[in-house]
C-alpha cells in the first residue's frame, strides 16, 4: 500500500537530512506505530506519506514515495485526499467549519462527491466513531477526545485506504485516549484500513500495533515487529520493562498478557513488604485553599476546593479534561481571582500580589510552554530573568542537546518544556506548578524530568503536577488528588488513590493487582530485597 | 415544517427591515421595528444566536448613548426649552462652528435621540440577521465561483476569536515571568508571540485543508478559471463606476444606467462560467422554497409600508423636534411592520431536540 524507495529528505535550512535512505513497504490493513526520540523526524516521515513533505513543508525529497501506486512527486496532498487521510497534532487548529456534521462533509465536498453518497457516508462515519449524538454540536465545545474523533472522521469520509495520525492520544486523558484507540482498532479490523501513527505514549498503543517503525537520530528507519522492537528498545513502557525484569518470554505488550504471565512474580512479591510510601519529609504548609470557588460566566470551574500542599510534597492533580485542574493551578498563581473562598500561598493571597512578587513565590509551567518565551534565542531567554547561570545549568541537565542560538519557537515540544522548566525553576519558587508537563516527551526526557523534580522536592519545594500521565504520577507523586466537575473526589497517598480507580491505575498496578506495587523500579527493589 | 429556513431568507428579511428603518426617524415606528426584530429573534433564533443578538443590542444602546452625550457637549443647540446650562469653553473665532458646553435644550436632545435610535435600530436588525442564521451558513450558500472567497472569509472569522484567546493566554504567561502586561512595552512584547501563534495555527489549518482536498484541480481548465475571475473583476469595476455615476450629482444618468446593467451582466456571467467547472459539491444544501419567499415578502412589506406611509401622510415618517410634537402613527407603515412579524408565526419552531427513540421504548410502546 505504501512504498518508500530509497527516500531521503532534507529541510531547506537544515544541514543534515531528517530521513536518510528509507526503504519501506507497508502492506494493506496494518496498524503501524512510528516511534523515535523527540524531533527525530517522525512527523516528517508521516508527512511524506501524503506528500505534505515536500509539497507543503518545502525541502528536498529524493527517492520515491508511492501510495496505492500513486507517486507523491506528481500528486500533491490535495490530489491524494481520496487515498490518504492525514490528521495533524492539534485537531482543533485543522477544523475548517464549525459543526461536527459539516466538518465531516468538508473533504467530500472538496472531492465533489454526489450529495446522496455524502449523506450516507456522514451517517456511517457518525456511527462508526460514536459521534451521532454530537452531530449538531459546535466543534469548539467538544472535549479533546471528541475533537480527535471528529478529526479522524473528517478525513475518513473521503474514503481513504490509509490513515496517518500524528500523536493522536498525547493530549488526552486516559479514558478519552481509550475511546480514540478503540475507534482506530475498529477501523483496522472492520474496514481493513492501513493506519500509520506516531506516538510517544507507547504504553497506550504498542499493544495494538502490527509493526513498529523506529526513526533513529541519523534519519534511518528500522522496521520491526513490536515484541522484538520493545525487547531492544533502551526505554520502553512499564509493561515491557516489567516483562524484561521478570524475564517473561514472549515479551508481553499488553496488560492482559502480562497479567497472565505474572502469577509467579506475584507469589514472589506477596512475601515481600509492600513498598513504603514514597512520602519524603513533609514540611510546613506552603499553599492552602479553603472552599475555593471559581466561575467563568455561567460555568463553575471549581466548586469549593479545600487543598493543602506542604513543602517537600509532590502532588499529582488528575481528572478528566475540563475537570478544573488548570483552573486550580491558575488560581494558585494568582491569574484568576476566586469567586468565593480563600487562597493563601506562603500566607499571601496570590491574586493581590504584583507579578514581580508572584514570580518569587510560585512558578507555573503552562500547558503551552512556548507562551513563556519572549526573547529571540534560547541564550537570551535564559538570561532574561537574571538567574542565567542556574537556568543554563538546569537546561544542560534537562535537555543537553539544545543549541543556545536557536530561536525558542524552533524547538521541539520536549525542548520547549525543558527551557520553560529551567526558566521557572531558576527563580527557586517555594511552590512549583506544572500543567501537563509530559505531553510530547519521550521516555528519556521524562526520566530526566522526574529526577529533577525529585531533587527539588527533597530540598523543600512543594510541587503540584496536573497530568493525565498515570505513569508519571505513580513515579514521582507522593500524593494524588482527583478532581471531577470542580470538586475534589479523592485525595490521598498516590498508591491508594491510583489503584482504587481503573482509569488512573498505572500498568504495573494493573498487572500486579491487588498487590500495591506501582512502578517497575519499586518491583526491582522489592525483588532485590527478597533475594537477600 | 421542521427544516431550518434558508439563511439567505433570514438575511434578506433582516436587511429589508433595516432598509425600512433607514426611511424613518419616527420613534414610534422605530420602536415597532425593534419590537418586530426582537420578537422574531426570540422565537426563531439559532441555539447560539442569542449571544450575537445581545451583543448588537448593547452596541445599539451604546451608539444611542454616545450620540446623546456628544449632542450635550458639542452639538449646536436648537433654540427652545433650556434644560441645563453647562459651563462653556470659549473658542477662538476661527472655530466659529464649534462649541463646547453651553445651553442644552430639550429640542436638540430629542432630535439627537431620534437620529441615534435610527442607527441603533439598523445595528439591531443586523444583529437579528446574525442570530437568525449564522453568517457561516450564509457563506455556504455562495455560488461555486465565489467559493474561495467564502472560505477566506470563514477562516478569517474563526481566526479573530483564536487570536483573542491566544492573546489572553500569552499575557497571562508574561505575568508568570514577572513581566508587565500593560503599557506599550507590554503590548509589543505580547504581540509577537500572539502573531507567531496565529501563524502556526494558520499553517496547521492550511495543511489540514490541503490534505483534505481543498483546491483540487478538477476537469476545469486553468485558463477558464482565470477568464472567469477577470470577467468578475471587470464586471464589478463597471458596477462601481455606474454607482458613482448614478449617485454623484451632476453626472448624467444616461451613462450610469447602461454601465450598471452591462457590469452586472458580465459579473453574473463570470459567476456562471466559474461555477460550471467547479469540482466540489455541496453537502445538504439549504433549500429555497415557498416559506423562504414568504419570509422575504414579509421583509418587503415593511419597506413598502414605509414608502406607502410617505405617500399617504407626507412628513409622518420624520417627526420634527422643533417644536417637539407627538409622533404620528401612519397606518401603512404599521401594517407593513405588522406583516414583517409573519416569520415568527409562519413556520413552527425547530424541533427542540432530536431525541433518539431507543429500542426498549419501541417495545414498551408496542405492549
Amino acid at each position: 500500500m505504501i512504498r518508500f524507495d530509497h527516500v531521503s529528505f532534507r529541510y531547506a535550512t537544515a544541514e543534515i537530512p531528517t530521513l536518510r535512505d528509507v526503504e519501506l513497504e507497508i502492506p494493506d490493513g496494518e496498524l503501524v506505530l512510528v516511534i523515535g526520540r523527540t524531533g527525530a523526524g517522525k512527523s516528517t516521515l508521516l508527512r511524506a506519506i501524503n506528500g505534505l513533505a515536500p509539497h507543503f513543508t518545502g525541502g528536498t525529497l529524493t527517492g520515491r514515495v508511492s501510495v496505492d501506486g500513486r507517486d507523491t512527486r506528481h500528486n500533491p496532498p490535495r490530489e491524494l485526499a481520496d487515498v490518504v487521510g492525514y490528521v495533524g497534532q492539534n485537531p482543533l487548529s485543522g477544523f475548517v467549519t464549525d459543526s461536527v456534521e459539516e466538518e465531516l462533509a468538508y473533504a467530500m465536498e472538496s472531492l465533489g462527491l454526489d450529495p446522496a453518497v455524502m449523506r450516507q457516508r456522514v451517517e456511517e462515519t457518525l456511527d462508526l466513531l460514536g459521534l451521532s449524538s454530537l452531530r449538531d454540536r459546535p466543534l469548539v465545545e467538544l472535549s479533546s477526545g471528541q475533537q480527535q474523533r471528529v478529526a479522524i472522521g473528517s478525513v475518513l469520509t473521503a474514503g481513504p485506504r490509509v490513515l496517518v495520525l500524528d500523536e493522536p492520544t498525547s493530549a488526552l486523558d486516559p479514558p478519552a485516549a481509550e475511546e480514540v484507540l478503540a475507534a482506530l482498532t475498529r477501523l483496522v479490523h472492520d474496514l481493513g484500513l492501513t493506519v500509520v501513527l506516531a506516538e510517544h505514549r507507547l504504553e497506550r498503543v504498542v499493544q495494538y500495533a502490527d509493526r513498529v517503525l523506529q526513526v533513529l537520530p541519523g534519519g534511518a528507519v528500522v522496521d520491526d515487529l513490536p515484541a522484538s522492537a520493545m525487547a531492544r528498545a533502551p526505554v520502553a513502557p512499564p509493561v515491557v520493562e516489567l516483562g524484561r525484569l521478570a524475564g517473561w518470554r514472549p515479551l508481553p505488550l499488553s496488560v492482559r498478557d502480562a497479567r497472565r504471565a505474572a502469577t509467579s512474580l506475584k507469589e514472589r512479591l506477596a512475601g515481600v513488604a509492600a513498598p513504603s510510601p514514597s512520602v519524603g519529609r513533609v514540611g510546613a504548609v506552603v499553599a492552602r485553599t479553603r472552599d475555593l470557588v471559581v466561575r467563568y460566566d455561567d460555568v463553575v470551574a471549581l466548586a469549593g476546593v479545600d487543598l493543602e500542599v506542604a513543602a517537600g510534597e509532590v502532588v499529582a492533580l488528575m481528572g478528566r479534561n475540563g475537570a478544573g485542574k488548570s483552573t486550580l493551578l491558575a488560581s494558585l498563581v494568582g491569574l484568576l481571582t476566586p469567586t468565593r473562598g480563600q487562597i493563601a500561598v506562603d500566607g499571601k493571597q496570590p491574586h493581590r500580589l504584583a507579578s514581580t512578587q508572584i514570580v518569587r513565590l510560585v512558578g507555573l509551567v503552562p500547558q503551552e510552554p512556548a507562551d513563556l518565551f519572549c526573547a529571540e534565542s534560547v541564550a537570551e531567554e535564559l538570561t532574561a530573568d537574571g538567574h542565567g547561570d542556574t537556568a543554563r545549568r538546569l537546561l544542560a541537565r534537562l535537555a543537553p542537546d539544545v543549541e543556545p542560538a536557536t530561536h525558542p519557537r524552533d524547538l521541539s515540544e520536549g525542548q520547549r518544556l525543558a527551557v520553560a522548566l529551567a526558566l521557572v525553576l531558576a527563580a527557586a519558587p517555594p511552590l512549583l506548578l506544572l500543567d501537563e508537563p509530559t505531553r510530547g516527551l519521550d521516555y528519556p526526557a521524562k526520566s530526566r524530568l522526574v529526577e529533577v523534580l525529585r531533587e527539588y522536592a527533597r530540598t523543600g519545594t512543594a510541587i503540584v503536577i496536573a497530568t493525565h500521565d498515570v505513569e508519571l504520577a505513580a513515579d514521582v507523586a507522593t500524593r494524588t488528588v482527583v478532581l471531577a466537575d470542580g470538586e475534589v473526589v479523592a485525595d490521598g497517598r498516590t498508591a491508594d488513590v491510583v489503584t482504587a480507580s481503573p482509569a488512573f491505575a498505572p500498568q504495573v498496578a494493573k498487572i500486579l493487582h491487588p498487590l500495591p506495587w506501582l512502578t517497575v523500579s519499586q518491583v526491582r527493589r522489592g525483588l532485590e530485597a527478597s533475594a537477600l | 415544517m421542521t427544516r431550518p429556513l434558508h439563511p439567505g431568507a433570514w438575511w434578506a428579511w433582516a436587511l429589508l427591515l433595516a432598509t425600512a428603518a433607514t426611511r424613518t426617524t419616527n420613534p414610534l415606528l422605530l420602536g415597532l421595528a425593534l419590537g418586530v426584530a426582537s420578537f422574531v429573534v426570540a422565537g426563531r433564533r439559532t441555539p447560539r444566536g442569542g449571544r450575537a443578538f445581545g451583543f448588537f443590542v448593547r452596541l445599539g444602546a451604546f451608539v444611542l448613548a454616545i450620540r446623546l452625550v456628544f449632542e450635550t457637549l458639542f452639538g449646536s443647540p436648537l433654540p427652545g426649552h433650556v434644560l441645563v446650562r453647562l459651563p462653556s469653553v470659549p473658542l477662538p473665532s476661527a472655530l466659529a462652528g464649534l462649541r463646547i458646553g453651553g445651553a442644552v435644550t430639550a429640542e436638540s436632545l430629542v432630535s439627537a435621540g431620534y437620529g441615534g435610535l435610527q442607527l441603533a435600530t439598523l445595528l439591531i436588525c443586523l444583529g437579528a440577521a446574525n442570530s437568525l442564521a449564522s453568517p457561516r451558513r450564509l457563506l455556504r450558500s455562495l455560488p461555486g465561483a465565489l467559493y474561495e472567497l467564502g472560505v477566506a472569509v470563514t477562516v478569517a472569522m474563526s481566526f479573530a476569536p483564536q487570536l483573542v484567546l491566544a492573546g489572553s493566554r500569552v499575557r497571562r504567561a508574561r505575568r508568570l515571568r514577572g513581566k508587565s502586561t500593560s503599557g506599550l512595552r507590554g503590548w509589543v512584547g505580547s504581540a509577537l508571540p500572539v502573531l507567531q501563534d496565529g501563524l502556526e495555527s494558520s499553517i496547521d489549518l492550511a495543511a489540514a485543508m490541503d490534505s483534505r482536498g481543498f483546491g483540487r484541480r478538477g476537469p476545469s481548465s486553468r485558463t477558464r478559471a482565470r477568464a472567469a475571475s477577470s470577467a468578475l473583476l471587470i464586471g464589478m469595476l463597471a458596477v462601481a463606476a455606474a454607482m458613482y455615476g448614478l449617485l454623484a450629482a451632476g453626472s448624467p444618468a444616461l451613462i450610469g444606467l447602461p454601465l450598471l446593467l452591462g457590469g452586472s451582466g458580465i459579473a453574473a456571467a463570470a459567476v456562471l462560467l466559474g461555477g460550471h467547472g467547479v469540482v466540489r459539491t455541496k453537502y445538504r444544501p439549504d433549500a429555497w422554497g415557498a416559506p423562504e419567499w414568504l419570509v422575504v415578502a414579509a421583509g418587503l412589506a415593511a419597506v413598502l409600508g414605509m414608502i406607502g406611509a410617505g405617500r399617504v401622510a407626507p412628513g409622518s415618517l420624520h417627526t420634527g423636534a422643533y417644536p417637539i410634537v407627538a409622533p404620528a402613527l401612519p397606518w401603512p407603515a404599521v401594517v407593513g411592520l405588522a406583516m414583517a412579524l409573519l416569520p415568527a408565526f409562519l413556520s413552527t419552531k425547530r424541533p427542540a431536540s432530536s431525541r433518539r427513540i431507543e429500542t426498549g421504548e419501541l417495545i414498551g410502546a408496542a405492549r
